[in-house]
């Protein structure tokens, strides 16, 4: 899972993908061939967005619903968590400690 | 050479005759029986009455089902029409009870919106820059 997780966010592609997907969730694979194209100049196939869309997927940072005849396409960003768990330093201070920092 | 007329393809014209009408703003242009059931059924803009007109076309043939599904599927529109206010448009159309697949969004140059059009076809509204 982890490693499906890196493979997914090395990519400059995938991530601009994600950062769509941020911006708004819920986008058809239209829309975000769309704006990869129109806003990100990436003049990338529908097929190669798919193959993208399947590795996030993999990864569990995309999940697809279906609305009726639709589908749509959502950022799960809770793998992410994976990551800030395994190596972020926990915080040892209180929360008092910030207006000391402040106080020269 | 110019583009005189284009289609849709629709599950029903009558009901697809009331949302181009009643909803979107089109008006009809002809109304022809043709076969049993069938209609030569278009619409034009209100304004450009003798402009290009959108017919609306029965969805009978067998392949149709397929190729619209799979459009549908991936949200990609059959046909674009121009608006003066895309965000305006999606307001007035959205009281009137229309879903919309994409919300307004500015795509570089243009501003454009995904609705459905009742009858199997995803339509996109757009504004270009003046």
């Amino acid at each position: 899972m982890a490693d499906d997780l890196f493979k997914a966010l090395a990519d400059r592609t995938r991530r601009t993908i994600l950062d769509e997907l941020a911006e708004k969730s819920g986008q058809t694979l239209f829309e975000i061939c769309s704006r990869l194209s129109m806003k990100h100049r990436l003049g990338i196939s529908r097929q190669a967005v798919s193959q993208h869309l399947a590795v996030l997927e993999a990864a569990g940072l995309v999940e697809t619903r279906r609305e009726g005849r639709y589908k749509f396409h959502e950022l799960n960003t809770a793998p992410l968590r994976q990551i800030t768990e395994r190596w972020l330093v926990p915080d040892t201070m209180p929360d008092t400690s910030a207006p000391e920092e402040s106080t020269p | 050479m110019k583009i005189h007329l284009t289609s849709v393809f629709v599950e029903d014209q009558a009901k697809a005759l009331h949302f181009y009408t009643e909803i979107l703003g089109f008006v009809k242009k002809h109304d022809v029986p043709v076969g049993e059931r069938d209609r030569w059924l278009t619409v034009v803009s209100p304004d450009e009455p003798d402009g290009t007109e959108l017919l609306l076309e029965p969805a009978g043939h067998p392949a149709v089902k397929a190729y619209r599904d799979a459009l549908v599927e991936d949200g990609i529109p059959l046909a674009q029409f121009a608006v003066d206010d895309v965000r305006a448009e999606y307001e007035r159309l959205r009281g009137l009870g229309v879903h919309f697949t994409q919300e307004p969004l500015e795509m570089g140059p243009v501003t454009t919106a995904v609705l459905d059009d009742t009858c199997g076809n995803l339509i996109q509204i757009a504004t270009q820059p003046r």
